[in-house]
Formats: C-alpha cells, structure tokens, sequence
C-alpha cells in the first residue's frame, strides 16, 4: 500500500507528510470525478437508445447503443444553418479580433507614441464603465445592425483583457529588435507585421482562443437581437432553446413529448432529454478538443495580463 | 503622392533635445503626430470604434431620466426627472431582486475566492507533476464549456428522475424520496454559488498557482529544518505569500459586486424560484426588452453601474489606507 502510494505522492518524509499526500490524492481524484462525470454521463445518454434512457440507470456507459440521436440533431435543416453560422462566426470573428486587438495593442506598447496614455486609458476604462443593456439595444438598432451576421463581430473587434495581456507580452519583447529593424528602414507597419506578430505567438494563441470560445459559446446576442432571424441563430441558442423547453415541462415526465420515426420497421424515438444530450455533445467537442493543447499558452497570458494588468 | 510621405522611422525620444528647432506644446504634438502618423492610422479607427460601441451607450443614460419612447428621437422625449429611479426604490420587486443580486454576488465571492485559493494550494503541494498537470487540464475544462451547455448540465444532475445528486443522496440516506431542487427557490442561490465554483474553481486558480510559484523556495527550506510541519508552511509560507494578489482580485471583484451573473440565473430560473433568481440583470431584460419600458430599465442599468463603480474606487482606496497593493 504504502509503495502504491508514493507511486502518486513521490518522495515522502514522516508519516504527517503521508497523511497529507494521501488526503490530496483522494481529494483530487474526487475533484475529477465531480468535474468530469456530467460530461461523460452526457456521452452516455446521447449514445443511448432514447427510450431506454428513461428507465434510468445510465450513469458512465450507454446501455442500448445507438447513433440515432445524433442523426435526428443533424437531420434537422436548422441545427445545420446554426452550426454554420456558429462556424463563421468563430473563424471571422476570432480571426478579425486578433488581428485588430494585436493591432491596438502594438501601439500602445510603443513607449514613444502620442496616444499611448490616452488610448490606453479610454481602453481600460470600459472594463468599468458600460452603458447597460438597453442603450446597447438601442445604439444597434440605430445602426442597422439588428438582423444582420455583422452584429456578432463589430462589437467585439478589440476584447479590453486581450489587449491589456497582448501589450504587456510586447512591451516584454527586447526593444534592441525593433531599433535594429528601424535602422535598416522599417516603418511602423513592417514592425508590426514582420515583427511584432510573429514574435508574440504564444500570446496570439491565448487571445485566439479566448476569441473564439467567447464566439463559440455566445448565445446572448442571437437572444435579443436576432432570435427573429431563425437563420442567423448559432448552435448555442438552439440548444438553448431545447433546454428551455424541457426546463418547461419541469416535474412531467422527460418522455413527454417524444417525437417518433419509422426507420426500416424498427421505431426509433427521441425524447427531449436525448436531444439535449446530444445536442450538448456536439457544442461542446469542438472546444474539449482544442483547449488542452493551448493550457501553456494561456496560463502564461492569463499571469502576465494579472500580474500587469 | 511625394517620396517624402513614405512612413519615416519615428526617434523613439521623447524631447527631441539635439534638434535645431525645438518646438513646444501644440506644435511639438502636431510635429510628433506627422512623424507617428503611422501609428496613429492603426489606432485612431478602434479609438472611434471604442466610442460608438462603448461610450455612446453611456450617453443613452439620459434615457432614465426621460418617458424614452423609441419612434422619437433622443432629444424631442419628454423628461421625467427622477421619476423611474423613484418607483424603483419604492418598488417591492425591485427590493427583491436587489436582495437576490447582492446575496449572489456575495455567495459567488466568498465561494468563489476560498474554492480557487484552496484548489491552488492543495496542487501546489502535489508532488506528481504529471498528476498535477492532469488535475489542472481537467479542472479548466467546464470554464470553456458555455453556461448554457453547464445550466442543462446542472439541471440534468439536480433533476427529480434519475439526477445524480438525488440518486447519491438517497443512496447514503440523506433525504427519503427525489427532491426537485430547482423547484425550491430557498436553494438557488446555493446552486447557482456551486455551479459557479464547479465551472471556475480550476481557472481561478491558475493565477494563484502563479503567485505561489513566485514565492521564494528558501523560505520552505528554512521552515522545514526548524520542523515547521505540512499545514504551518501553508499558514505562514504559502498565504502571506499570496497575499498581494488576493487583495488585488478582492478589489477587482468586489468592483463588480452587482454583477452577480446572468447567464447561470437566468438559464437556471423557472417559475418556481424566480422571486429567489430573478437579479438585477434579468430585472432590466424583461423590464427593457419584454415589456419595452427602456427608461426604467436604463434606469436599474445605470444605478448597477455608478453603485459598481463606487464599490471599486472605495475599495481601492481602503487597501490604500491599510498600506495593501491595489489597483490603481
């Protein structure tokens, strides 16, 4: 036991220490547990026969194997128009905030620029000065963007806590680089382009990816701006929907309301709670997926915009 | 197009002191912007950006003080003085919500501050660093996932038929038959506290996990030889080493102290529990945009904002006082 232990612990000196470690241990795997399980037990049910679903007892493994939930989510001609739109927007509207938000916070990290206060400080200033709901509404309604796919990317081309985290990262960069490129003629755009960016990878890689979960997992703007346009909505929203309809029918039975196909003789059915679980799976795979390989990059920028910021 | 308005390379000193002419004030500003037009192209597009998107709306405040009605123009409303602000501070609901808003908030804090410092000591002392590492990429995992996949979630493990948390209950004997948690508006502000330490805890934690690594090892050492045990390195070492960076988050946080959320209640409300739900946010959401009275809504919205905003600047300046780090 005690070998099977420091297998995990590591190096131990009494038997306090052991204590210790062994606590941790079990609190940590407890940790995962908690952390993982609604996700796997989501898996499961999605990967279920739905009406086998409701007898219960499906907790980390389906019981009845079936793809059928999923091709019913992706049967529908609306699941496919929102999972294209959620598709752009994440790719435009992560791709033009890094950009532009890189942009930004190239000159404000230049030491010598006019602007660097002002702009700096009419930046940060919005992190606690936000006009609210309503005014927003209205100022989107005055310019037309209500209705439009626009309305998903313009206001969010610079994100406040990208730009503060990206310009401490190029503020960091040794300014004997920029010097030399300046010297051989560089003006401020090559800098930027041929130096800036190139160099400040690892934090481009953290702020794209806060970009583009921000995009991906956003359905407060298709809420209330476009919840009347049914082909701009996203992915997110429509789960949202699926939700908000079960959440309905709170206390009656999840079955209620199952929809029923006929497939070759067999009748195969989904229920409310089927959908969901699979729609859930399919929003949610893309970013599993992607984060863990970015963790160093945006543990790094996270620090570095905390400790400066 | 001359040859001379080829971006020149700007000299980054400031007082150009070597130069023949040396201008001042305007004139040495006006020379600067011509070297620096480059940047200043760059920029000044976001700077415009940044006022219609994010300052105009601030403008829209007037709206609280007018009877705003939307086919007329800004400035041809009738003006109403401070009428909405005094309905709402008579309002029984809008008592009620502030009671939801404020304990929200505060139960996200408190929670939310002794999860994450918790969780970063407790990795801190495991010495696996694979397992470290592997903990720590699970623990983020639900901060990517959006609230609404993490509300079906929470609603899926709270439900009366086959919920986990019901079935686990019953199991050890805690309560006697399902119990319809999100039915039971006593309980939410409990749920929505853990759903939002289940959803955070992880990435809170990264940077305290940064402020203890910064922390110099020798101290450890030197405990450790004057048998300092496990829990007194953590107590004496490892907190006052935090410390810092916990006063400069508490600031941050309590700045948004009426900000207690929205995605989370409002995915999570339902009929049952909305007088315990219903916050600030969804207050000025079905007053402004389902009912359409935007000046009273506008009203609660700026009334969170300058409260907010108050907040920050008192809690700066106390850690001030008290000779702690700060924000500004």
């Amino acid at each position: 036991m005690k070998k099977f232990l420091s297998k995990f612990t590591g190096r131990r000196r009494g038997v306090d220490d052991l204590v210790f470690d062994t606590l941790n241990v079990i609190f940590m795997v407890l940790l995962v547990v908690v952390m993982l399980y609604p996700m796997i037990n989501t898996l499961a049910i999605s990967f279920n026969d739905a009406t086998d679903t409701v007898r219960g007892g499906i907790h980390l493994l389906p019981r009845e194997w079936t793809t059928y939930n999923f091709e019913h989510v992706f049967g529908e001609a609306q699941v496919l128009q929102a999972g294209i739109i959620s598709i752009l927007r994440t790719v435009i509207g992560t791709s033009l905030s890094v950009f532009c938000t890189a942009m930004v916070a190239y000159t404000i990290s230049r030491q010598y620029f006019v602007l660097r206060k002002f702009t700096t400080l009419i930046f940060v200033l919005t992190m606690y000065i936000n006009g609210g709901l309503i005014p927003t509404y209205l100022l989107m309604r005055e310019l037309s963007l209500i209705g439009t796919f626009w309305i998903y990317v313009i206001p969010h081309i610079v994100g406040i806590f990208q730009l503060i985290v990206t310009r401490s990262f190029i503020e960091g960069l040794p300014e004997t680089i920029f010097e030399s490129a300046r010297i051989d003629g560089a003006g401020e755009w090559t800098q930027f382009i041929k130096i800036a960016l190139p160099l400040s990878l690892p934090v481009i890689a953290t702020i794209a990816l806060f970009f583009a979960v921000f995009q991906w997992n956003q359905w407060f703007d298709v809420f209330i701006y476009n919840s009347s346009y049914p082909n701009l909505s996203v992915l997110q929203y429509e789960l949202m929907k699926v939700l908000q309809n079960s959440n309905a029918s709170l206390g009656s039975g999840s079955a209620a309301g199952a929809f029923a196909a006929s497939q070759g003789g067999v009748v195969q059915t989904v229920t409310p709670q089927a959908v969901r679980a699979a729609m859930t799976i399919v929003v949610s795979v893309p970013i599993i997926c992607v984060y863990p390989f970015l963790q160093k990059y945006f543990v790094k920028g996270l620090t570095l915009g905390g400790v400066k910021g | 197009m001359s040859l001379q308005q080829t971006p020149t390379p700007t000299a980054p000193n400031p007082s150009p002191k070597g130069s023949v002419k040396n201008p001042t004030g305007f004139k040495l500003f006006l020379r600067r912007c011509k070297e620096q037009r480059v940047l200043l192209y760059m920029s000044i597009p976001f700077i415009i950006w940044l006022i219609i998107f994010r300052y105009l709306p601030v403008a829209g405040w007037v709206m609280a003080f007018q009877d705003f009605r939307p086919a007329r123009p800004m400035f041809e409303q009738d003006w109403a003085g401070f009428k909405h602000f005094e309905f709402l501070f008579t309002d029984p609901r809008f008592m009620e919500v502030m009671r939801n808003t404020l304990a929200m908030s505060f139960i996200n804090l408190i929670l939310g501050f002794v999860t994450a410092i918790s969780l970063a000591i407790l990795l801190n002392e495991l010495r696996n660093v694979t397992f470290k590492r592997i903990v720590q990429t699970i623990s983020y995992m639900p901060h990517f996932l959006s609230w609404v996949v993490a509300a079906g979630l929470v609603s899926a493990a709270l439900s009366m038929e086959n919920g986990i948390i019901n079935i686990i209950l019953t199991n050890i004997g805690i309560i006697d038959r399902p119990v319809m948690f999100l039915g039971i508006g006593e309980y939410f502000w409990g749920i929505i506290g853990l759903s939002d330490v289940w959803k955070n805890v992880g990435w809170n934690s990264i940077i305290y996990l940064a402020a203890i690594t910064m922390i110099d090892t020798e101290q450890y050492e030197a405990a450790e030889i004057d048998g300092a045990s496990r829990l007194q390195r953590i107590w004496h070492i490892t907190l006052p080493g935090m410390r810092p960076v916990i006063v400069i988050l508490l600031i941050m946080n309590i700045g948004y102290i009426l900000e207690s959320g929205f995605e989370a209640q409002y995915l999570l409300m339902n009929p049952m529990n909305m007088d315990y739900a219903e916050n600030l946010d969804i207050f000025v959401l079905r007053y402004g945009i389902n009912m359409g009275n935007f000046s009273l809504a506008t009203a609660a919205g700026m009334f969170k904002t300058v409260v907010s905003f108050i907040f920050l600047f008192s809690a700066n300046s106390i850690a001030k006082k008290l000779g702690e780090a700060r924000l500004f």
